[in-house]
């Protein structure tokens, strides 16, 4: 299948959002933020429907819709017991407008498709080059602020007493996670982004007890998912976001079985 | 004596109630100042001006501790939770940005882990360790970067008999050893009274302090709440 520079270019794109989605994903875990990543690839449908009325590319549309509005739920989160009503809220309204935006564009059903559930056929060079500089982007700032971020996601009154969980710091994470999210969105399609952004960090709870042990397994278990989903769907000709899916989970519960057959 | 903490003729009113006025206090190096007085009294307003979460609306305080440990009542620690309690206590090392840890961290750690009998249960996961083990893990964080100043704000309330004079004792011996300042805000008498060298009772609007040999334990006794914390110490010692 390597012989294809479609499979190539789908593998090089896979690994990237492997590589940031397990990183990011264990602070999203940590945070308790799983909602929160399953709002942001919404709105990342909007803004990618977005993008294609301008005639611009998806991808620009759905981290500037992201960026926008991971500030401004955070700045509407303040308060945690409205959270989930401004997370509810800001999610409703980015479905119909993404449905407003694909509307006006005259695009087919087959961009819709795309969009929510991606495609390994459409990736080009210049896609992989646009996600390299994200994924940098990504990881770097989550390498310099990794001990005030480790702090406030996995010990957040500990960290606010310290004076270690600013405000800035909780604005960078969820940048970083609307970043995230407009990366993985190109293979797993925006409404699976949270499949990689959640599951693989979650499942690593079972295996590991020090933040980076918990990357290195989420990493892992997002690898798994990326490479064995694109190899069973060029196979089979059936939807990566399936496959992707299906592993995922069955690692979760793998991770599930373990912890309990341990605690036995 | 040197002076870590100076507050002169502190007070703290909101708009529809006072809370307390002019307290006044020195905190010397080495003090183990116990902050007694009913729910509601004002001990938590007391903590959150010292920490300047509050502004005064008249007095001024001056803290000359450069750095500080606090230790909460409340943790929001599941039984899922990952980290073991080595790496939980590490997470209060951030004065560097470096992602891993240097040796000279590592050390501090595996002192701190020690000092605060947590060695044997260091690679444990926190979510499964006991109340007290928990409670021992966050005062291990609290400590972990050698405050000059350690704040515990009801840190004992949540812990059986056995856990919170085991706890204290810790928090005594770690005092004597490294010269630290302790501020203990707590509604158990008897607790204050073993381990407490000063006291700040908040009573009515007032701050009354002096060495905890001289608090009158029965200007608290009126409180329904503190009667029953003297009454459980008193059938269980």
């Amino acid at each position: 299948m390597f012989e294809f520079e479609f499979m190539r270019n789908a593998f090089m794109a896979g690994t990237l959002i492997a590589i940031v989605s397990g990183f990011v994903g264990v602070f999203v875990v940590a945070r308790q933020l799983s909602f929160l990543s399953h709002t942001l690839s919404e709105i990342g449908f909007a803004g990618a429907a977005f993008g294609l009325f301008l005639g611009w590319s998806p991808l620009l549309g759905m981290l500037l819709f992201t960026v926008i509005s991971s500030m401004a739920i955070g700045g509407l989160s303040l308060k945690e017991a409205r959270r989930e009503a401004a997370t509810s809220s800001i999610s409703a309204l980015a479905i119909g407008l993404g449905i407003l935006f694909l509307s006006l564009s005259n695009k087919n059903a087959s961009y819709a498709t795309n969009i929510l559930f991606g495609s390994v056929l459409g990736i080009s060079q210049q896609d992989i080059q646009r996600m390299i500089m994200l994924a940098l982007a990504v990881l770097v700032i989550m390498l310099v602020s990794y001990r005030k971020m480790k702090f406030s996601s996995f010990d957040s009154i500990g960290a606010k007493v310290s004076g270690m969980a600013s405000w800035n710091i909780t604005i960078i994470f969820l940048i970083i996670v609307a970043l995230s999210v407009s990366i993985a969105a190109q293979v797993v399609g925006s409404l699976l982004i949270f499949i990689l952004l959640t599951i693989p960090a979650a499942a690593a709870k079972y295996f590991a007890k020090s933040t980076s042990g918990l990357i290195c397994w989420a990493v892992v278990f997002a690898l798994i998912g990326v490479w064995c989903g694109l190899a069973l769907s060029y196979w089979t000709n059936l939807p990566v976001s399936f496959f992707i899916a299906a592993i995922e989970a069955a690692l979760y519960f793998i991770g599930i079985s373990w912890n309990k057959l341990q605690n036995n | 004596m040197e002076t870590i903490i100076s507050i002169k003729n502190l007070a703290v009113n909101f708009p529809d109630k006072q809370v307390f006025n002019d307290i006044n206090l020195e905190i010397n190096r080495g003090d183990f100042l116990c902050v007694v007085g009913d729910n509601g009294a004002g001990k938590t307003t007391f903590l959150r001006t010292l920490l300047k979460q509050l502004k005064p609306n008249q007095g001024k305080i001056v803290n000359h501790a450069q750095t500080m440990g606090y230790v909460p009542q409340f943790r929001n620690i599941d039984s899922e939770y990952p980290l073991s309690l080595r790496n939980f206590v590490a997470l209060g090392l951030t004065t560097s940005m470096r992602p891993w840890l240097s040796r000279l961290e590592k050390h501090k750690l595996t002192n701190i882990l020690a000092e605060t009998e947590l060695t044997s249960l260091a690679n444990i996961r926190l979510g499964t360790a006991s109340g007290g083990e928990k409670q021992k893990a966050y005062l291990a964080q609290a400590l972990v970067n050698q405050p000059e100043l350690l704040i515990l704000d009801e840190s004992t309330a949540n812990l059986d008999n056995v856990m919170k004079y085991e706890l204290l004792d810790l928090v005594a011996h770690y005092r004597q050893v490294h010269e630290l300042t302790v501020i203990f805000v707590t509604h158990d008498l008897p607790l204050a009274k073993q381990y407490g060298t000063h006291y700040l009772l908040i009573q009515n609007g007032r701050g009354v302090t002096g060495a905890m040999a001289n608090l009158d334990t029965t200007q608290l006794m009126a409180s329904g709440e503190n009667q029953i914390a003297c009454g459980e110490e008193h059938l269980n010692v």
